[in-house]
């Protein structure tokens, strides 16, 4: 570096000297010019436009001259530093459009070789329709209870209105469980998802608002639409002032954000134990929305022609179930629905026999991937 | 119930206008639940008319008789001349009416007839049997006609009724009304607003009652109500007539004899089941009682049975006659021979019947309609239109005297706000609607406005209304459920999905996303599962809940693991050409308590449950956990292009567990442990941190070569299973650690030990002495061989370390390296690598 009080004759910088100067510029431009890669390209660059490349060195000699020379010598220096510079982002251009155009296309590979290394999963599909389901319900503020499998029978039968020498206690198919000893252990695999009704009840602060998905249980044989395991959603409201056709709006909700709007819903008087009046309730086809009925040459396979699709149970919660539950039926009425699961996943989606639920085959859940 | 809509129309004036669908869909709107309208006959087309035969040729050399018969029928097939047709059957002579199917009919199951050479003749059609028409049962011949039925080449369709709309409703159980053609009646003519006329409003008796056969009810809280008739000389040979089989055929009831076939008609008409006995059968005054201990009766299926204290018994002085309203004794029974018949009518207690015939395993058209509930003021009138039936069909004799003992159930009013239907609903309807509507239904209104409620008695034939929502019901259905408005619900603010929830979809989706398909397999077990598993014999899992009635006797047992079913879903995927299978399940193990009570209490349903009452209940339920269970098979990761595969190891199972825990954020630390149906030296327990209290949630690892054996499975099948309660039970609220921005020292170490000792121990000891300025710990290459002997291996690891607020000087970092590995050595005898 140079210090103010040395002094040097502006002369002796030789550096500095307008042909050296060239001199250097032409070196630098010749060096430019004869790099063949990239790779030249940035060693040129350091050795000719480097912080220690004779044109930078030069640069730093200029404070050494005479304030009246410093003008003149900081021109020659500057001006061909920047042709320099502007030659290497010339050259700099032309070797990247020359790799661009060669080297970038000798690389190529094919890009439509297969790359699944890595296996794929998926959940199953009733597990991730019974969540959509819920998810519906949850959105309008219901939350979601729960209860056993294995289940009293007092929770899936009595509490429920199902009185013992009833009809109705023996049209549920139900497996019965073994004490220890081998005799009634008052126990159930229970039969539907309504004894959660009285869990929710009993464990809740009223007004309850809740849908319960899981498993049930009947004694069944598997085939085309038969499972002794299947699943269903159950639905409890129990509030003050609740009639029937807050029972439809949900059910409407349910189907429109499970299958599309648009879609008609129809309630059938019907009976079960728990709930008075019962409604068995159906949803309009949403494949042929009604067209196949009476229509030999458009048959549509989702509703059997029939133009409805049956979606499950429903009524006004039984002011029995709600006594048997400790619930004040002066001041809170309710009511409940019963929706499968499967027949959900069969109608939306397609699924054709119930062996395919069952049997895990990979095909068969793969799918459906990881939502539905 | 089968309900034939031309015998329906007799009680029920429907438009003519109003097909067997129109009126299908009224009825399914009002809460019947027709299945199906059978079109009966719609497959009968063309020429069947009424013929008479006029000579006979019988035709002989052939197997068996045939008969070449010239038949007559009038003008039917233009000619005018008669027919000749061959005729297989010999039950009909000269002289007689018969069914003829001429050429161009079709008969059921598409049979064309035509002329066609048969027998070395030309036979011009067909004499009909009544089972070729699908008129009803009977292979016996070909139907004779009675004299005077109709004209030869008269169109038999409508004489015969060939053609029939049936409607078969399912009759759910508050309904046991609609098991009639009474019932079904009624509701036609109310969703119509057409006239009903009540088959059930027959002049019943000119005297009180009195002077029939001797009875007496030892309890009318068994029997409201027990009516006998009888008649004398009866035809046991007169013949039912066609009118009647045809009809009892169609709602699918055989037609057995005369004095039979009018109990079923009745039954069928009135909904009122009947007895017929031989008076001459029967020994002495006739008592209705519950049944004594060891009592036997030999019923008409020919089995004897034991009967319970419980059943209700029809007994003479020889004993048991009937199961009352389930099944006749055999002995009673009446046969061809009968001619003074007992008609008797009855009204039992449901909840007897219903016991009797699931304990006798005895379902029958009584059974199923004594415990839906039968009309309790119906009985004279059944037993009188039966007795007049045998009369005027049988040739009999009614007996003016008859039994009637007791006065049905008495109906008590039920009060019931006028606007309590609409209030069920969300309809408003109006007063004189709901009035209306009850009435129409059969009830007794009264309109007491001055209290503004209703006083309303349902009729005898309705006991399932018991409650005012029953009677909302009634209003509802009939005022058409499609009319109630759909309104949103209006829930307060929801708290979403519990943790616990949304655990088990994160789990679900992290294993899916590592790989796993989620199979949902069913819950049953065998004893044989658990000896494939290699479970021992004093093994917990084998301590299962086991189900009375299986689908399956080899599978009686609900599942304490989810690994069998997984095992042979893996086995089914690889037998379908899927060798490379990872599979996972999340659900319940049902784990029997064995402190548990021997029974679930049943309590009381007219109140809400004391606290203590639902502990006893919830004490005898099993604990049910929820496990999470994987299983892999072949590669891991498939061979490719790229190179070759990775098998599924011992290793991919103990991941997958661990990917449950981290998606509850849970860490799992691991040990070797040997456990069944694991491979004993490459099984890992799994554990988490409860509270501070380390708690085994479940095992990971390969599985034992004799279970890979006995299940079928692929060589090296691996296997987890984890408890998802605890894991969750382990979670904690994840803190936001503190991002260090000064430069992180790596430091390499190679220890070599004893190959017993596990890496876990290692690098715990590594951990403890590297001190807090240790970032992190990573094992990166296990070394065995020569250069470092027999039974010891070499660990190299990847130690990183940073300090909150400097960079590391060389000395601290070299310092903590050294605590690490003198903490190591101490520890675990590990020495630094040269
Ligand atoms: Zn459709």
């Amino acid at each position: 570096m140079s210090a103010s009080n040395n002094s040097y004759d502006p002369v002796e910088v030789t550096s500095l000297h307008p042909d050296e100067v060239a001199r250097m510029r032409d070196e630098a431009l010749a060096a430019i010019a004869g790099a063949a890669s990239l790779a030249d390209l940035k060693e040129v660059r350091l050795a000719h436009a480097g912080d220690r490349s004779p044109l930078a060195l030069a640069n730093r000699e200029i404070g050494a001259l005479q304030p009246t020379a410093r003008a003149d010598a900081g021109k020659r220096v500057g001006g061909a530093r920047r042709e320099v510079s502007e030659a290497l982002k010339a050259r700099q251009a032309v070797l990247e459009e020359e790799r661009d155009s060669r080297v970038l296309v000798e690389e190529a590979v094919d890009v439509t070789l297969p790359w699944d290394r890595a296996p794929r999963g998926a959940r199953h599909p009733l597990t991730t329709v019974a969540e959509r389901m819920a998810d519906i319900f949850v959105g309008m503020g219901f939350e979601v209870a729960e209860g056993p499998e294995v289940e009293a029978e007092w929770f899936n039968f009595d509490a429920l209105n199902f009185l013992p020498d009833h009809p109705a206690r023996t049209m549920q198919d139900t497996f019965f469980v073994e004490s220890r000893t081998g005799g009634e252990s008052g126990l159930v695999l229970r039969t539907h998802t309504s004894p959660v009704q009285i869990r929710a009840l009993l464990g809740r602060e009223l007004p309850v608002y809740v849908v319960a998905p899981g498993k049930t249980f009947r004694t069944d044989e598997l085939d085309a639409t038969h499972s002794p395991v299947f699943h269903q959603l159950e639905g409890l409201v129990v509030d003050e002032g609740i009639t029937l056709a807050h029972l439809r709006g949900a059910i409407d909700a349910f189907v429109e954000g499970m299958f599309g709007s648009g879609l008609r819903t129809r309630f059938r008087p019907s009976y079960f134990p728990f709930t008075e009046p019962s409604a068995e309730v159906d949803m309009e086809c949403f494949v042929c929305r009604g067209a196949s009925v009476g229509d030999p040459d458009r048959p549509c396979r989702t509703c059997s022609s029939e133009g409805w699709i049956e979606l499950g149970g429903c009524g006004v919660v039984n002011p029995r179930v709600l006594t048997a539950a400790g619930v004040d039926t002066g001041r809170y009425s309710g009511w409940a629905f019963g929706l499968g699961v499967e027949r959900t996943l069969m109608f939306a989606h397609g699924v054709q026999d119930m062996h395919d639920m069952v049997e895990g085959d990979v095909r068969f859940t793969s799918a459906f991937g990881m939502e539905i | 119930m089968r309900v034939p809509v031309s015998w329906l129309r007799e009680y029920v004036d429907l438009p003519a206008d109003v097909t067997a669908r129109d009126l299908a869909a009224k009825l399914i709107a009002a809460g019947l639940e027709v299945e199906t309208v059978d079109e009966v006959g719609a497959d009968i087309t063309g020429p069947i008319v009424i013929g008479r035969v006029t000579a006979i040729e019988e035709l002989t050399g052939f197997k068996k008789p045939i008969r070449y018969c010239r038949v007559d029928v009038g003008a039917a097939n233009d000619s005018g001349d008669p027919q000749y047709i061959v005729c297989g059957a010999r039950n009909f002579t000269e002289g007689d009416l018969v069914v003829t199917a001429l050429p161009g009919a079709q008969l059921p199951g598409g049979f064309a007839i035509s002329a066609r050479t048969t027998y070395g003749k030309v036979s011009e059609g067909m004499i009909c049997s009544a089972a070729e028409l699908n008129l009803w049962d009977d292979h016996t011949g070909i139907i004779v006609l009675p004299e005077g039925f109709a004209e030869p080449g008269a169109d038999a369709y409508g004489l015969l009724g060939l053609r029939e709309d049936v409607l078969d409703i399912a009759v759910t159980p508050d309904r046991g009304y609609a098991l009639s053609m009474r019932g079904v009646a009624r509701e036609a003519a109310a969703v119509y607003g057409a006239a009903f006329r009540d088959p059930a409003d027959v002049p019943t008796a000119s005297q009180a009652s009195g002077g029939g056969y001797p009875a007496s009810v030892a309890d009318p809280a068994i029997c409201s109500r027990y009516v006998l008739r009888t008649v004398t000389g009866f035809d046991p040979e007169a013949a039912t007539p066609l009118w009647m089989k045809r009809r009892l055929a169609l709602t699918g009831v055989r037609s057995i004899s005369l004095a039979v076939d009018v109990t079923n008609y009745v039954m069928m008409e009135l909904g009122q089941p009947l007895h017929a006995w031989d008076r001459a059968r029967l020994r002495g005054p006739i008592e209705v009682r519950l049944a004594r201990k060891d009592e036997q009766l030999e019923t008409l299926d020919h089995v004897k049975r034991t009967l319970n204290p419980d059943d209700i018994l029809i007994t003479d002085e020889s004993g048991p006659i009937n199961i009352a309203g389930v099944m006749g004794g055999l002995a009673t029974e009446i046969s061809a021979t009968s001619t003074d018949v007992v008609i008797e009518a009855a009204h039992f207690t449901d909840t007897h019947i219903a016991r009797a015939s699931r304990r006798h395993q005895l379902s029958s058209e009584s059974s199923r309609r004594f415990e839906r509930g039968v009309d309790s003021a119906l009985q004279l009138a059944a037993a009188t239109r039966a007795v007049r039936l045998l009369a005027e069909l049988g040739g009999a004799e009614v007996d003016p005297g008859y039994t009637d003992i007791g006065h049905g159930v008495a109906r008590e009013p039920i009060p019931m706000a006028a606007d309590h239907p609409g209030r069920v609903a969300g309809v408003d309807y109006p007063r004189d609607r709901v009035v209306a509507r009850l009435r129409e239904v059969g009830c007794t209104v009264v309109d007491d406005e001055a209290a503004d409620s209703l006083l309303v008695t349902p009729p005898s034939w309705r006991p399932d209304l018991t409650d005012r929502n029953d009677l909302a019901e009634e209003v509802i259905r009939y005022e058409g459920y499609e009319n109630i408005p759909a309104i949103a619900p209006r829930a307060p603010a929801g708290r979403g999905l519990t943790d616990g929830q949304r655990l088990r979809r994160t789990v679900g989706r992290s294993l899916a996303g590592a790989g796993f398909v989620e199979v949902l397999s069913y819950p049953f077990l065998g004893r044989r599962d658990f000896d494939k598993l290699q479970l021992a014999a004093d093994d917990g899992r084998r301590s299962a809940l086991k189900l009375v009635n299986p689908l399956n006797d080899d599978e009686p047992l609900l599942r304490t693991t989810l690994l069998p079913g997984l095992l042979k879903t893996l086995v089914r995927n690889v037998g379908r050409g899927f060798g490379d299978v990872a599979l996972f399940e999340m659900g319940l193990v049902y784990l029997p308590g064995a402190d548990a009570p021997e029974k679930a209490p049943i309590l009381r349903v007219d109140r809400g449950p004391a606290p203590e009452e639902l502990a006893s209940v919830e004490a005898a339920i099993p604990h049910q956990p929820r496990r999470v269970g994987a299983v892999l098979a072949g590669d891991r990761e498939p061979a490719g292009w790229w190179g070759p595969g990775r098998a599924a190891v011992w290793a991919d199972a103990i991941e997958a567990a661990r990917e449950v825990g981290r998606a509850a954020g849970v860490e799992m630390t691991v040990k070797a442990d040997q456990r069944a149906p694991w491979h004993p030296g490459r099984c890992a327990a799994l554990y988490v941190s409860v509270g501070g209290v380390t708690r085994l949630v479940g095992h990971a690892g390969e599985l034992h070569p004799r279970v890979v054996q006995e299940y079928g499975l692929p060589a090296r099948t691996v296997a987890m299973e984890v408890e998802l309660d605890a894991i969750e039970a382990a979670r904690t609220t994840a803190r936001a650690p503190e991002i260090s921005a000064y430069p992180v020292a790596t430091q390499d170490v190679a220890l070599v030990i004893d190959a017993s000792i596990p890496v876990s121990e290692v690098e715990e000891a590594l951990r403890a002495g590297a001190g807090p300025l240790l970032e992190s710990v990573r094992l990166f290459d296990v070394y065995t061989g020569e250069q470092v002997g027999e039974g010891r291996r070499s660990l190299a690891y990847s130690l990183r370390f940073r300090a909150p607020d400097r960079t590391l000087k060389a000395e601290e970092i070299a310092t903590a390296r050294d605590a690490a590995v003198a903490a190591a050595g101490e520890r675990t005898g590990a020495v630094l690598r040269g």
